[in-house]
């Protein structure tokens, strides 16, 4: 027999003034391999009309469907309520601006994040596009692109115990596409420039190793490592500065 | 009012957009984009296996240069697309991936030596070309005659959208996310922008602007189910129909692919296939060589699916708890190359199915994929109705697939299209045609009117069920607007459609927010939605052939004679929607129509095939090269921008 699953979803309109922040109950009879996708699509059509969450690609790759599934953060659209108790509690992504119920603006907080460090490949000049491509070593090449997965869902920030007190820490998300630039030939900067852009406590000295990061990145990145190899580099640089 | 002014104002933040965007910006002008979500979750990042372009840098793509991709191209689309457009597309893939290549995406390169590949099932060595160590390598893909998809692993989408999404970033481009355009602001023929919702406020604005660019994606979730993302409803298309002016083109083209999840229709690449993967049927059996000997797995998409179907019926499939479906079989590609190569499609088997495909075989069925019709465009991507609209992308019918689009060519599409249209949006604006008279009184009126639906909408009191009407056309589309079609069921679609539209008026709702409330977002998509449905709907009932991904099991033949002509769908003001149609001239086509080579022939001929097949076989006796050949027979070098005129470098093709 289907269990009646219990969700228990956090709603509050912040452009209502009439909104209070509160968690509301939705009862809801599993099916074989329902996804918090479907049931939350579920719950919206039979229930709760006006209930906000963001899904686009429900396959777990956009990154837009973060959110604290009893506790912990992790993508909505591919974790099976077979995974979890009777009791499912969902709430909104921490440390991102509410927008409302269960619907988050991690793209405004993701943008900023992307001026700030200019998470792109500084270029020397541009290219001759009619000509055969500078090569690159295959391994590099796969290794770049093993540093590239990050889909900025926000999970890393959301698990983060340096983020929760400093509010312009760039998280594991920003330091990983440090890591991702740095390891990459095609970008000119060297480390003077990072540490121009995270060489402070509100960037790698910032981090306290708490790994929370590591264990609930969707994507399995290696964000430790990263964090340490890149905090080894720019104290490296700082030590050469003073 | 809240009233903005731009230069150019992009609707979507995809590939297309973006590179769009980009092309403006460097031409001294202002784009501002919208988007319904933040650009870099647009449905660009679920592209998996890869990119098209003719570099020719792999053992397998020896000798590949722009005249295969285009003949690829054009045998893909059975002869429905516009071979000028082809032309400009294949010339411009290689520099699309060369400038992707300088500004970040790390393609996956070739390794000097021999190598292992799995080809029809069996495992190869292969011997990489001298010289190409480090170069872009490729994969094969459907319905090619060289290795040409250039890939990174299985993320090219992510890596490509990552890419593009942070140079806009870089070059300062504003990016106005979790907004929505309602409606196209225009005065008789002329587009000047657009009514634009804040989804998160409720807000409405009007954005003014000397050109407007649509880059939507595609009209998938008309289906119940769908690779697409859910945001891909068909709306960017809809805001250009009800205008009133611009005109839809090929709007039944709609591509099934064959190996998506079941149930959750999430795609798995043909990469996949590409890469050695093969069907099997309940029995274990690999069913495809028995049907297409030659290409097996890998022909076209329209094929596979099809032919997967017709297995299916003949009681073949495997029965499971959510409908029947076939096997697709990775096992053989080894764990090593699937957790490299494959890692997206090996995650997705494990959260969605639970499955390890390195072990198990992975249920899929043919399922909707990507829509070939869209805006009506000519080759600058410019409605030809309305002054000052252009669209790009999936979003556009520029008319680069016809009736099918060869995997690896959407991705190279976005880009190429971005970098092209990008010209001569600027060209456009620069030019006095590009003057608009800029008008608070008519941007106040178009406001006013959205406005007015919307508060209607919010007080609406109806019996429909917004969630109830959208189940049923979805349903409508699966059932009778599907993979294999006929005129009864057509006709029952384009019936069950138009009382859908009726009874769209008289929704009632439940929630009363104004700001943030996707009931209401529903209700004013839904009839939008169904505008376009029945768009592809009339389409296919009045398409009395098979072409490509249209197949008709009444009109199994391709008729060149009656058919060789595009759909042009437009919705007047005041009246009912308009089928027109705008024939394919053959006399001017490089590669006239003949057979693909799956199957059985079956086609009427055009009258005028004969007379041009004889032309172009006596210049292919005459011309010294295969430049000057090309030349003769349709010239298309003189339309492209002046930069990007040159030809393509490669390895056994030197520039000076």
């Amino acid at each position: 027999m289907n269990r009646t699953l219990r969700f228990q979803i956090f709603r509050h309109h912040p452009l209502d003034p009439q909104s209070q922040p509160r968690l509301e109950t939705y009862r809801l009879e599993e099916s074989p391999g329902m996804t918090l996708f479907i049931a939350l699509n579920l719950i919206r059509a039979e229930q709760a009309p006006d209930l906000n969450f963001d899904f686009v690609c429900r396959a777990g790759v956009c990154g837009s469907c973060a959110m604290l599934i009893n506790g912990r953060p992790g993508l909505a659209c591919r974790t099976l309520t077979a995974s979890l108790p009777e009791t499912i509690t969902l709430l909104p992504l921490p440390n991102f601006e509410l927008i409302a119920d269960l619907s988050v603006n991690t793209g405004k907080w993701m943008r900023a994040l992307s001026e700030r460090l200019e998470t792109w490949v500084h270029l020397n000049e541009e290219p001759d596009i009619d000509r055969l491509e500078a090569p690159m070593d295959a391994d590099l090449a796969e290794q770049i692109y093993e540093l590239d997965r990050c889909i900025e869902c926000g999970c890393c920030l959301a698990a983060c115990g340096t983020a929760q007190m400093r509010k312009d820490f760039v998280g594991a998300v920003g330091i990983h596409k440090i890591a991702r630039f740095r390891a990459d030939p095609r970008d000119c900067r060297d480390d003077a420039a990072y540490y121009e852009v995270i060489g402070d406590e509100d960037g790698v000295f910032g981090c306290m190793s708490l790994l929370g990061c590591q264990d609930f990145c969707p994507k399995n990145l290696s964000l430790q490592t990263q964090i340490a190899f890149i905090r080894r580099k720019l104290a490296r640089q700082g030590w050469k500065k003073t | 009012m809240k009233l903005l002014y731009t230069d150019v104002l992009i609707i979507g933040g995809g590939l297309a957009g973006l590179r769009t965007a980009i092309g403006v910006k460097r031409r001294g002008l202002d784009p501002l984009i919208l988007s319904l979500v933040p650009p870099k979750r647009s449905h660009s990042v679920a592209a998996q296996g890869g990119m098209q372009a003719s570099l020719g840098n792999c053992a397998k793509s020896e000798g590949d240069n722009e005249d295969i991709h285009f003949a690829d191209t054009v045998r893909g689309s059975d002869w429905g697309c516009d071979q000028l457009v082809a032309r400009m597309f294949t010339h411009m893939a290689p520099k699309a991936v060369r400038e992707l290549a300088a500004w970040g995406v790390p393609w996956s390169r070739v390794r000097a030596g021999v190598h292992e590949a799995v080809i029809h099932g069996e495992r190869v060595r292969i011997q990489a070309l001298e010289g190409a160590q480090g170069l872009i390598t490729a994969r094969d893909f459907g319905g090619t005659k060289k290795w040409r998809t250039c890939y990174t692993a299985d993320g090219t989408g992510h890596a490509m959208l990552y890419t593009l999404g942070d140079r806009a970033v870089a070059e300062s481009i504003p990016v106005h996310d979790r907004r929505e355009a309602l409606a196209l602001i225009h005065e008789g023929e002329r587009c000047q922008g657009a009514i634009v919702r804040n989804l998160m406020t409720g807000e409405l604005s009007a954005y003014l602007a000397r050109a407007t660019v649509i880059a939507t994606g595609g009209y998938g979730h008309l289906y119940a189910v769908s690779t697409n993302a859910i945001i891909n409803e068909g709306l960017g298309q809809a805001i250009a129909l009800e205008t009133g002016v611009a005109q839809l083109g090929n709007l039944e083209a709609v591509q099934f692919h064959p190996t998506a999840i079941v149930p959750a229709g999430i795609l798995v690449t043909e990469g996949c296939r590409g890469d050695g993967g093969v069907l099997r049927d309940v029995d274990g059996y690999r069913f495809m060589p028995d049907y297409e000997p030659e290409k097996a797995e890998l022909a076209s998409r329209d094929v596979v699916s099809r032919r997967m179907v017709e297995h299916m019926r003949k009681g073949k499939g495997v029965k499971g708890r959510f409908g029947e479906h076939l096997w697709l079989d990775i096992t053989v590609l080894g764990r090593a190359h699937i957790e490299k190569h494959l890692r997206e499609v090996k995650e997705i088997c494990q959260y969605f199915l639970g499955i390890d495909p390195a072990v198990d075989y992975i249920p899929v069925r043919p399922t909707q994929h990507y829509s070939m019709g869209g805006i009506r465009t000519d080759y600058r991507g410019e409605s030809p109705t309305l002054r000052g609209l252009f669209a790009c992308g999936e979003a556009a019918c520029w008319d680069l697939h016809g009736f099918n689009r060869l995997g690896g060519n959407s991705v190279a599409e976005t880009v190429v299209s971005g970098m092209l249209v990008s010209e001569y949006v600027a060209d456009f604006c620069t030019s006095p045609e590009g003057d608009i008279q800029l008008s608070s009184a008519l941007a106040r009126e178009f406001l006013q009117r959205e406005q007015a639906k919307l508060s209607r909408l919010l007080a609406a009191t109806g019996e429909e069920n917004p969630v109830a009407l959208r189940q049923q056309m979805e349903h409508i589309m699966m059932e009778r607007v599907g993979l294999f079609r006929n005129g009864a069921e057509l006709q029952t679609a384009v019936d069950e459609l138009r009382i859908l539209l009726q009874r769209a008026e008289n929704l009632g709702l439940r929630s009363r927010q104004p700001a943030a409330n996707p009931e209401l977002v529903l209700a004013y998509r839904l009839p939008k939605m169904l505008k376009i449905a029945l768009g592809v709907a009339l389409g296919a009932l009045a398409r009395t052939e098979s072409r490509g991904a249209h197949f008709r099991e009444d009109y199994p033949e391709r008729n060149d004679r009656d058919w060789l002509k595009r759909t042009l769908y437009r919705w007047p003001e005041s009246g009912e929607p308009q089928l027109d149609y705008e024939p394919l001239d053959v006399k001017q086509m490089e590669l006239p129509p003949g057979f693909r080579g799956y199957g059985t022939k079956n086609i009427v001929e055009h009258p005028d095939t004969k007379a041009r097949q004889a032309e172009v076989a006596q210049a292919q006796q005459r011309a010294p090269d295969r430049f000057a050949l090309q030349e003769q027979l349709m010239p298309f070098r003189h339309l492209l921008p002046e930069r990007y005129r040159k030809p393509n470098e490669r390895l056994h093709e030197p520039l000076p």
